[in-house]
């Protein structure tokens, strides 16, 4: 369901004390939906684009408070818990709200810009030590463009520090009026060859690289971002074409290197979905030392994390 | 670490904490030969210098700060006159399976002999407990509270700078003048304090007797040494203890040793909680290490040395053996000397100086169980210390601790002491504030807030002993709504808190009586000009502290109850009591519903923390201000050291949907696993909580040690710390190690021997730990970030 012009909008989360994703001490709101599917997906949850329930397997006591609960009729006993019938649900949650065992999870929640403001704002002391602030991540943010854009206006109101975890995937039109009320983006670079891009993650990078040097020409605040996967993205060749690409943007000196690590297989079997990235081994220490010379020889400065 | 103090170091670690009977000989054939003859301060004073002149001295190989409280590193002697362990208490202690104190079964005989038949029926102990209502021992059997002065004496406390400039000659001077000052025309009290005096006279004898012997046997050794080298480092210690503490140090080796010598004599005079603490030991040296490095006698790696060497002599001293209930609130060898960095100086500068951090250095270089660092950040303090501390933090042995120093300074003035000596206080034992030097802030127990909820759900009945020991206050299953309860919450509490501080402030007069410390009372303000002992009120300023356990399970049964009883109305109240009762037997998704869907302490959730900020406030109205016997009174203090576990034990289910007998929440930490949201939400929850009207608040977090890798990781840390002192927190401590080392340490605890952890105001050694505080630890939320 497209959400535009309405101050509501779909987050499946938001993380308080958030270290990596951004300066200093972060509040990082995730959206729901991704115009991408990169293999190693560490939100899968965000892969729907509109809230989903989930019945956790395992966790069900049997009580059956959330059989009455349902105003659907999606729920019925099963063998081993609840079964539920995605066809019916309607993701409204009220079984997640009776169920006593947290056997019913929501994925993905509508919520009003007001909402995730007053959450916003409980962190917003730990703001002053730094430069710590607000991170849109997701999913992909840019796929909201609206309720984006309304929750950095909120942050902008109260002077919070706003960062934007992208992709890059959306039209120029839509980023550059991002930009606008943006203090930073976090800007991954996936791969620099077109197909391969494709082959990791259903979409070409013609468009993430124009918007990428359409930002930077504006000025805009850019930390690059390059998660390093092994066998997809982690050939010299590809780590030089990245590290030159950047090193030839305007005021760009900066650009983590975020190591492969398979955390995210947990919630793929918790989503009942099969985890893509398990073919992928994880970084060796000794490859992110070299994806960080090469960076380092392109004129970079790099961090390993971020 | 050069090769002496890897040395000394290794002995110390690798000494078995065993105990000595000497103390406990000496002291009985003293009382045979002279009780009854004196007056008891005066009584006291010669058992000190009795021990002083006659106890066995210890000079170790390479040693050079000298002194030992028993024959040898952690022999530690026994006070029979506060609590006279039995034949069976000792054999306990040698072959309980933690802390363990190795002890001869000649020695036991020995005891059996000479030291039990005089000491039985006359112990403080002994005297206490045979004084005691029945009612007051039926609710302390239950669990519902502990005593602290039922076998170690009043203590925790710490010195000022007094010692680095005045030695034991001038403490006499002015005791001198103090005795001729007394008018005995007008003051009836005037005998009492001449008597007091005369023994504060005497006590500064017998520690200037204590070094001589030192001295003396520094110069023997010297005399048969024959490497040149060690000759004249003897030579130096005969020098030194022939200086201090008859007078005030001259350099940094003579202030170490200073301090030393007045530790040892607190520490043998009585066994007082918390053994002794120099406080802010960097201020007091400071001008010391200055003047050194100035004048060319001192480097900073002869510094370093001296000040191993101290450190090492507090881990040669396990706590006295404690037995019982105590031995439950408090279960380790370690004895809390806590040595505060930073913070403020008396003018209100800025404490932090280039010694603070060398000291940061020999903390992280030693890695001992004792003594305990913790550093204090005021607004003034550079952010530059805040990270070298938090750089020792990482590393996971569970200190330093960290503490706001502009909200102890705050605490301290609310109760009415002036801006100079606030600064000059800080914390010790766990988290106490006090001002140092001045004051007597007596820990008098722990108070199982859990547990009067319990009485308040079951008519003041004990669900554990099946006894009525609170008062009636009604029918759970007839209250009409939540206020209805609340109300006989508060009135077990003040029942509770009445017959806590009836029973303490009697006991408070038996030591005031019959156990003065002289020696202790000369080195803190203003017990000379009093003409009054440490117990009796002498001190500048003088608390008692009763100590509030379980602030996060009490909130979050309230609220559960709140919730679904009383708002939702989905539980009845006598559903819910009788799963209590049965601890949920069969009632699996009530409690579930209960842990998982209630609002609780510890997420920035204002519908729990509303509740719990009426729960401090009623304990706040229930203790602070309550008169002591000094004229002063009673505050309130929410540390529980492992006081969380036992009280755990003593506690049927609780309507958080915990189940019986599990641990509670530890000091002012939320539930174990009921924060949800991060470390920020817990710091946010906490800072409700309105800390300054405390005696100091103790805040556990568990980081994943990927949490700290990096430089920046550790600027998070301090702004996470900074924040929580400017929103008004009193204290917070990490451990930073992850699960899977701990359970590694309970298979193979060999292998661990050295992994520290934090336990509550203090670290300990994971394997040295009872199986119940190793999974309480575990239990502790892990703070980590994806």
């Amino acid at each position: 369901m497209p959400i535009n012009n309405s101050p509501s909008g779909t987050i499946f989360a938001i993380k308080r004390y958030a270290l990596h994703d951004g300066p200093d001490l972060r509040v990082t709101v995730f959206l729901q939906g991704c115009p991408l599917s990169c293999r190693w997906c560490h939100n899968p949850e965000s892969l729907h684009s509109s809230p989903l329930m989930l019945t956790v397997p395992g966790k069900c006591v049997g009580c059956g408070e959330c059989v009455p609960a349902c105003p659907q009729g999606a729920l019925f006993p099963g063998s081993g818990g609840m079964v539920r019938d995605q066809e019916a649900c309607i993701a409204c949650g009220l079984c997640a709200e009776v169920c006593p065992a947290l056997a019913h999870e929501c994925v993905g929640m509508k919520r009003s810009v007001e909402d995730v403001m007053v959450e916003i704002k409980k962190e917003i002391p730990f703001f002053a030590e730094g430069s710590g602030g607000v991170t849109f991540s997701g999913g992909e943010p840019l796929a909201q463009p609206d309720y984006l854009e309304a929750l950095l206006r909120a942050c902008g109101d109260l002077d919070l520090h706003r960062a934007v975890d992208t992709s890059g995937f959306a039209t120029p039109g839509t980023i550059t009026r991002i930009a606008r009320h943006t203090d930073l983006f976090l800007y991954d670079i996936k791969h620099m060859d077109p197909a391969a891009h494709r082959r990791a993650t259903g979409v070409d990078n013609a468009l993430i690289l124009s918007n990428l040097r359409l930002l930077a020409n504006s000025g805009a605040r850019i930390g690059l971002r390059l998660p390093l996967i092994p066998g997809i993205n982690d050939d010299q060749e590809n780590i030089r074409a990245t590290g030159l690409f950047a090193a030839s943007l305007p005021d760009t000196q900066t650009i983590d290197v975020l190591p492969y690590h398979a955390s995210a297989r947990g919630k793929y079997a918790k989503l009942g979905l099969t985890y893509p990235g398990d073919d992928i081994p994880p970084s060796e220490t000794g490859d992110v030392e070299k994806a960080v010379n090469i960076l380092q020889d392109c004129g970079l400065t790099v961090r390993i994390g971020g | 670490m050069n090769q002496r103090i890897e040395h000394l170091r290794e002995e110390s670690f690798a000494a078995e904490p065993s105990i000595s009977i000497e103390r406990a000989l000496l002291e009985t054939a003293f009382y045979r030969e002279n009780f009854g003859k004196h007056s008891l301060p005066v009584l006291r004073a010669l058992v000190f210098k009795d021990q002083c002149e006659k106890k066995a001295i210890y000079l170790g190989d390479g040693e050079l700060i000298v002194g030992e409280r028993g024959p040898a590193p952690k022999c530690v002697p026994t006070f029979p006159e506060l609590t006279c362990h039995s034949a069976s208490d000792l054999r306990v202690l040698a072959t309980r399976p933690m802390t363990r104190y190795h002890v001869s079964e000649d020695d036991i005989a020995t005891y059996e002999r000479e030291v039990i038949p005089y000491w039985t029926g006359r112990s403080m102990r002994d005297r206490v407990f045979s004084h005691i209502p029945d009612e007051w021992r039926a609710a302390y059997e239950a669990g519902l509270f502990t005593e602290f002065m039922e076998q170690r004496a009043p203590g925790h406390t710490a010195l000022d700078g007094t010692i680095y400039e005045m030695g034991m000659l001038d403490f006499k001077n002015r005791i001198a003048e103090r005795l001729s000052r007394l008018d005995y025309l007008n003051d009836p009290l005037a005998s009492d304090r001449a008597e007091q005096l005369r023994a504060m006279d005497i006590a500064c004898d017998a520690a200037v007797i204590f070094a001589e012997r030192h001295a003396n046997l520094a110069w023997e050794k010297a005399k048969a040494e024959p490497d040149q080298t060690r000759k004249s480092e003897l030579m130096r210690i005969v020098e030194v203890c022939r200086r201090v503490p008859a007078e005030a140090p001259r350099d940094f080796w003579e202030a170490l040793q200073m301090y030393w010598f007045v530790h040892l004599g607190t520490i043998t005079e009585l066994n007082g909680w918390d053994a002794m603490t120099p406080g802010h030991l960097d201020q007091h040296l400071a001008p010391f290490y200055e003047k050194g490095l100035a004048d060319g006698t001192l480097t900073r790696e002869a510094a370093k040395e001296l000040l191993c060497c101290l450190w090492i002599k507090v881990n040669n001293h396990p706590a006295p053996p404690k037995v019982g209930v105590t031995a439950k609130e408090s279960g380790t060898y370690n004895d809390f000397t806590n040595i505060n960095l930073g913070g403020l100086r008396r003018d209100g500068s800025d404490g932090v100086s280039e010694l603070s951090y060398l000291i940061l250095e020999v903390v992280d270089e030693l890695k001992l169980l004792q003594p305990q660092t913790s550093v204090h950040i005021s607004q003034k303090t550079p952010d530059r210390f805040l990270k070298a501390a938090a750089r020792v933090i990482r590393q996971g042995y569970g200190y330093p601790s960290i503490f706001n120093t502009d909200a102890v300074v705050m605490e301290q003035m609310r109760v009415g002491k002036t801006v100079e000596d606030a600064r000059e206080g800080g914390c010790s034992g766990c988290i106490e504030t006090g001002a140092f030097g001045k004051e007597a802030y007596i820990l008098t127990g722990y108070l199982n807030v859990p547990k009067v909820l319990e009485l308040a759900l079951n008519d003041g009945h004990d669900q554990l002993t099946g006894q009525q020991i609170g008062p009636r206050t009604g029918d759970a299953s007839a209250f009409s709504s939540f206020e209805d309860l609340y109300n006989a919450f508060t009135l077990q509490l003040d029942w509770v808190v009445d017959l806590k501080v009836r029973v303490n402030n009697y006991i408070e007069r038996m030591y005031a009586t019959h156990s003065p410390a002289p020696f202790l009372s000369t080195v803190i303000h203003d017990c000379i000009e009093k003409g009054r002992d440490y117990y009796d009120g002498g001190p500048r300023y003088n608390t008692n502290y009763i100590q509030c356990c379980g602030i996060g399970t009490v909130t979050d049964s309230l609220s559960a109850i709140k919730t679904h009883v009383f708002d939702a109305g989905t539980v009845s109240m006598h559903k819910l009591t009788q799963a209590l009762q049965s601890n949920f037997e069969g009632s699996e998704a009530l409690r579930l519903k209960l842990w998982n869907k209630t609002p609780f302490f510890g997420n920035d959730d204002d519908r729990a923390d509303d509740i719990m900020r009426r729960v401090y406030d009623s304990l706040f109205t229930a203790i602070d201000g309550r008169p002591n016997t000094k004229g002063t009174g009673y505050h309130l203090n929410m540390l529980s050291t492992t006081c969380h576990v036992y009280f755990g034990k003593m506690l049927g289910a609780s309507a958080n949907g915990r189940l019986a007998h599990l641990p509670e929440s530890d000091g002012t930490s939320p539930s174990h696993g009921a924060d949800k949201n991060g470390p920020t939400a817990v710091v946010k929850s906490l800072s409700k909580m309105d800390q300054i009207k405390s005696g100091g608040t103790l805040l556990n977090q568990r980081f994943l040690p990927d949490v700290l890798k990096t430089d920046q990781d550790l600027d998070k840390l301090t702004q996470l710390v900074r924040t929580y002192f400017r929103l008004g927190g009193h204290h917070i401590q990490f451990n930073v190690v992850d699960t899977a080392t701990l359970r590694q340490a309970q298979t193979s605890p060999d292998e661990h021997r050295n992994l520290l952890v934090r336990v509550a105001g203090y670290s300990d050694y994971f394997v040295d730990l009872d199986l119940d505080h190793q999974e309480e630890i575990i239990r502790r939320t892990e703070q980590e970030t994806a």
